[in-house]
């Protein structure tokens, strides 16, 4: 028995305002300031950063050891899904004119192109309001893309790799996800590139960390939604995720992954489902005749799941005081569609909603029994499934605090799905 | 369910053709009180409870005391006579149908119930609602509601405290995909999952002591061929998954699905049990029920049934009257499924003494009765089968030769006949019908059966001469045992206890023996033993053990009459007794094939008594006594045990346990572990079973055992 989904209503298109939330971060680049700061001044920088490389020799030959280790341009992670791969491009703003001179055309084109760009060929798509500016890596002064594209388009991504004779520059490429393992042969045959395959879930974990750390001095990358099960006054709030351990990290991509982390090297996957994302949009295109994930969405926000599903009023008439279940909890996900009378009258609308408050309230329950086994009452929820997908947001926001009586704590991040991208980033340093 | 779009269209056109005469379903309807009924979805489940008048046989003693001293004559006198009565009993009965039926089925209950004293009908299930007016209207009783967990509850606490077999694991890829589980001693505490449209999840504590502590809204939808299966993996994974978190966050390891969505269908099964073995690595069994789709209706009716305390009682499952567990796959027994059409049956007989475990059971939890599980092993599986297929005209024949004078014996006989026959045809298909076949669930089906046919006992007019002809013998038998030395004694005191054991109407080799001489004797029966060394044979340690302190009481728990019971087992028991070991000679409560009862060993004992004052002194001081085992079969199922025979045994300190005969002490008991002594012993009667323990025909099996300290391995 779950909440229905009618507890997100009343808010007209979620989506949209959730849109317009992260945009404006975009508008505001100057709060992104990067951490590395004080550590020392990119090499050949600005100025007025001379004045903080006096101070010690010591530092000088860090950052000297820092430039002969770093890895040469261009600095990409990959996390290649089961649906989605996620590019994660940091593009360094510091080039000197020299630099920029030396810098061959190859690699001043990969800039170019995915940086004066928004969206590559008709499916891929640059999450500009996820830019991360302003940051430090490994000494360099940069901004951090985010990028998305199809993963059945990875032949497509290939193609273009060696048009721009990518491994004339590197022949090594970090990637994690499924799609490392699946594609390797392809990447090297199509691309003449190497995969650093790296583990899914600790470029996770990393990445959750880094980007959290990162910016600590901006708005917030962590999230939750106040007052869940009031939906007059549910709002979104900014959470300080200083001391995050122990958590629950929930990855709700095509599937989902549940892990326990209790530090930075040491957490465990608890349990996943293969009701995810995947399945989600899945079924939506099989009731509904939809094809993207964005329409699947749309359509779920506009319709009535309870119309689908059979709640716990439409067999006691009310609450089943017995065991304390209240009339609006679903008793059956889809459980009015035995009935013609009712699988007639239904929408495509209302269906694909049926279909997302089924699999988000799933997850929802499993997260929960997996918190109270594992004794952790932080939940952080990422994964590309929540990607514009407030009303399963909070619906998890909800369904955790109403059935552990708030104890549970729901909380989101902002890049949700890029974070395994980042994590094999930051693998890069290692790779050479 | 797929099952759904078509019962829905079902019910508006309601089809009125039943394929089994209706009197076969709903039986006894005119002694049926107290009616129950749980409307699912697709099912109709109807429980009622009635009384059953049926024979039983009687031995009553004549009065002889006038002849003490006489007895050896032979002047054609029985020692005791005996009769059939005719006794009541009480049954429930538990019939399941599609919905499609239910007006139909109504009309026909309505036409033959007489008992004018009911007035209320308990009904639970969603359908209840639905079908509310209808069930008033023809049957002019009033439905009162009831809680639809809480009756589902109930009634699965009453299957697994009165069914043995009724829990199995689901193994898709083993030579029999159902795995029997034995019943723990307390089967709390425990987790249902049911599974309906949505998912509930209940911890159960204590009979009245249950929470339901989640579930999902994620059950048993959907139709479309292609999507259907992977919808059924999804949700049926996703049910697992539940289940174990809620199974690890309360600490239980006992978790039973059920609910429509199972309902036998073998891929669920698979996928759930897939998943919880999974999902626990193999730390939770997943647990299905035989008789799921009537915990609703068994707990509606106990409900409304609280006035005659049917919760006070033992129960049985009526093998003859019940139609088991339906092969998951309808194409693989057509003949069952033309015959009963779409309806199954439960009938449950209430037994007349409540059973308990023997205390003496080294690990009462994980004691199982039978040696070999038939489900298990093809080929005893058809042997047997076959074995009981060949014995059945001599049954047929002995059932109506005990009856010769009684109207209509032969037809009742034939019927028997027809009944045993396809039972054991269904078995043939559906080994798991009645959960794990063994012999002895074979051998009690057919027991079942004759009693169905009013024929109680046919072997009382052979175990009448044979106790008759035995005692004439019985004094020369002691006297013969004077003269030998103690060794040479208690050699012969084993190798008569084994002689009277040949004595076997239920074995065939003995039988066809028996009917083609029946002068067999005592004497020939000792010739045919083997010598020993024995099959198994540990007679040396008992005989050492003899040398020691006397045991403080033994255990006896006895097989046949005649020979085998007054000059074999009478003799020996004498010896124990003048060792200074009180003995319990337990027998069955009523008859199996030619085993005594506990009505005929009283009359024997008193007998014997007046022969031997050594017997009488000891029923005087209370050193001998009889009680009864609770049983009517030929094997001997230990967790299953009178209540007074348990208390006896406690009170007495029991030390030693002698089980005899082929029945209870090989086909079940063989590996039974005890935390005393304990003595096995039998005579391989059938050369099949003699040739797979690796010896011949009346190969001797003599097992002495004594309980080690770290005991526990077979």
């Amino acid at each position: 028995m779950e909440p229905n989904g009618c507890l997100c209503d009343g808010e007209g298109c979620p989506e949209t305002e959730d849109e317009d939330a992260t945009a404006s971060r975009v508008d505001a680049p100057c709060s992104m300031v990067a951490t590395a700061d004080s550590e020392d001044a990119p090499p050949g920088g600005a100025g007025h950063r001379e004045r903080r490389g006096s101070n010690s020799t010591s530092a000088r030959r860090r950052l000297d050891s820092l430039k002969r280790s770093r890895p040469p341009f261009p600095w990409f992670g990959m996390d290649i899904g089961g649906t989605l791969v996620k590019l994660v491009y940091f593009e360094p703003k510091d080039i000197t004119a020299e630099e920029e001179q030396e810098e061959v055309e190859s690699l001043k084109s990969i800039r170019r192109y995915l940086t004066s760009h928004t969206a590559y060929g008709k499916t891929g798509i640059r999450d500009v309001h996820l830019e991360l500016p302003g940051l430090t890596l490994w000494g360099r002064r940069g901004s951090m893309h985010f990028i998305r594209f199809p993963t059945q388009e990875l032949p497509v991504f290939l193609q273009m790799g060696r048009d721009k004779r990518f491994s004339s520059l590197h022949n090594t490429l970090c990637a994690t996800g499924g799609g490392a393992y699946k594609f390797e042969a392809d990447f090297r045959t199509m691309a003449d590139l190497q995969l650093l395959k790296l583990d899914e879930l600790d470029c996770l974990i990393k990445g959750v960390l880094y980007i959290d750390s990162v910016v600590s001095s901006g708005p917030s990358e962590c999230y939750y939604y106040e007052n869940p099960t009031d939906t007059e006054h549910c709002q979104q709030k900014d959470f300080n995720l200083e001391n995050p351990y122990p958590l629950l990290l929930v990855n709700i991509g095509s599937g989902v992954s549940i892990l326990a982390v209790y530090s930075k090297d040491d957490y465990k996957r608890v349990t996943g489902t293969s009701l995810g994302g995947g399945t989600f949009l899945g079924l939506c295109c099989l009731l509904t005749g939809c094809a993207t994930f964005e329409e699947a969405l749309e359509m779920a926000a506009r319709g009535e799941s309870t119309r689908v599903d059979k709640l716990v009023r439409d067999i006691y008439g009310g609450d089943y005081e017995r065991f304390g279940l209240p009339g609006w909890a679903v008793a059956s996900s889809f459980g009015n569609m035995m009935c013609k009378e009712k699988r007639d009258s239904v929408s495509k609308e209302d269906l694909a909603r049926a279909t997302l408050i089924t699999i988000t309230n799933n997850i929802g329950s499993i997260t929960r029994m997996c918190a109270l086994n594992e004794n952790i009452e932080r939940v952080v929820f990422v994964g590309n499934f929540l990607r514009i997908n407030t009303l399963s947001m909070k619906l998890l926001a909800y369904a955790l605090d109403y059935w552990s009586k708030g104890q549970l704590k729901a909380l989101f991040l902002r890049h949700e799905g890029y974070f395994g991208a980042v994590g094999a980033l930051l693998e890069l340093m290692n790779s050479s | 369910m797929a099952t759904y779009g078509e019962t829905d269209r079902g019910s508006h056109s309601m089809d009125k053709s039943i394929v089994l005469p209706p009197d076969e379903i709903f039986r006894n309807l005119e002694n049926a009180k107290r009616f129950a009924i749980d409307i699912g979805g697709s099912l109709t489940k109807l429980a009622y409870y009635s009384t059953v008048q049926h024979k039983v046989a009687k031995v009553r003693s004549f009065d002889h005391a006038a002849k003490v001293g006489f007895q050896h004559e032979s002047d054609g006198d029985p020692l005791y006579e005996i009769s059939e009565q005719e006794e009541i009993t009480a049954r429930l009965h538990f019939i399941k149908f599609e919905n499609t039926y239910i007006e139909t089925c109504l009309d026909f209950i309505k036409d033959h119930l007489v008992n004018t004293e009911t007035k209320v009908i308990k009904a639970t299930g969603g359908g209840a609602y639905k079908f509310k007016d209808l069930i008033e209207k023809k049957l002019k009783l009033k439905v009162d509601k009831e809680d639809e967990m809480s009756c589902l509850i109930k009634g699965c606490n009453f299957v697994l405290k009165n069914i043995p077999h009724e829990v199995f694991v689901y193994a898709k890829h083993a030579d029999s995909e159902f795995r029997f589980q034995n019943t723990h001693p307390d089967i709390f505490p425990y987790l249902l999952v049911n599974i309906g449209s949505g998912v509930s999840i209940v911890k159960v504590e204590a009979e009245d002591k249950f929470e339901r502590i989640g579930g999902s809204s994620i059950g048993g939808e959907f139709s479309k061929e292609d999507m259907a299966k992977s919808l059924l993996h999804m949700i049926s994974n996703d049910i697992g998954q539940l289940a174990c978190l809620y199974a690890r966050l309360h600490n239980l390891n006992r978790v039973y699905f059920g609910g429509f969505f199972i309902r036998g269908h073998p891929v669920t099964m698979h996928t759930i049990t897939y998943s919880i073995n999974y999902f626990t690595k193999g730390e939770v069994q997943a647990l299905f029920l035989r008789h799921e789709g009537y915990l609703g209706a068994i707990g509606a009716f106990l409900k409304g049934a609280e006035e005659d305390n049917p919760n006070q009682y033992c129960w049985g499952e009526n093998y003859a009257g019940s139609s088991g567990l339906m092969s998951v796959s309808p194409e693989l027994n057509p003949m069952q499924r033309t015959r009963s059409g779409t309806f199954d049956m439960l009938e449950m007989d209430r037994l007349e003494r409540q059973l308990v475990n023997l205390p003496l059971l080294f690990d009462p939890s994980s004691y199982i009765p039978d040696t070999v599980d038939l489900t298990e092993d093809t080929l005893a599986r058809e042997y047997w089968l076959c074995c009981f297929e060949e014995a059945l005209d001599g049954v047929v024949k002995r059932a109506v030769a005990s009856q010769k004078d009684q109207p209509g014996a032969a037809e009742r006989a034939e019927k028997f006949r027809q009944k045993y026959r396809d039972k054991l045809q269904t078995l043939r298909h559906q080994p798991f019908a009645y959960g794990s076949l063994t012999v002895r669930s074979l051998l009690d089906t057919r027991e079942h059966c004759l009693n169905e046919f009013n024929f109680p006992d046919p072997y009382s007019k052979i175990k009448q001469k044979e106790n008759d002809m035995a005692l004439k013998y019985y004094q020369k038998v002691l006297s013969s045992l004077e003269e030998l030395s103690w060794e040479e004694k208690q050699l012969a005191l084993v190798r008569g206890l084994l002689a009277g054991n040949v004595f076997d109407w239920g074995a065939k080799a003995v039988s066809d023996v028996l009917e083609s001489d029946p002068e067999f004797g005592f004497e020939k029966a000792k010739q045919q033993l083997q010598e020993r060394p024995w099959l198994v044979d540990s007679y040396n340690q008992w005989i050492e053990r003899l040398k020691g302190p006397p045991h403080k009481c033994a255990l006896f728990f006895v097989d046949n009459s005649g020979m085998d019971i007054i000059l074999g087992v009478f003799p020996f028991v004498r010896e124990l007794l003048s060792r200074g070991t009180e003995v319990v000679l337990a027998s069955n409560s009523g008859p199996a094939l030619n085993d005594v009862t506990n009505g005929e060993l009283q009359i024997l004992t008193e007998r014997i008594a007046a022969m031997d004052p050594a017997i009488q002194d000891s029923l005087n001081e209370d050193r001998l006594t009889l009680v009864q085992s609770g049983s009517s079969s030929p094997c001997l199922d230990l967790s299953r045990l009178d209540k007074v025979l348990a208390t006896v045994v406690r009170e007495r300190g029991t030390d030693l346990v002698i089980i005899e005969g082929m029945g209870r002490a090989i086909h079940t008991n063989y590996y039974a572990a005890f935390s005393c002594e304990s003595l096995k012993l039998a005579v391989i009667k059938n050369s099949w079973l003699a040739d797979r323990l690796g010896g011949k025909i009346f190969s001797v099996v003599f097992k002495y055992e004594v309980p080690s300290i770290a005991h526990g391995q077979h």
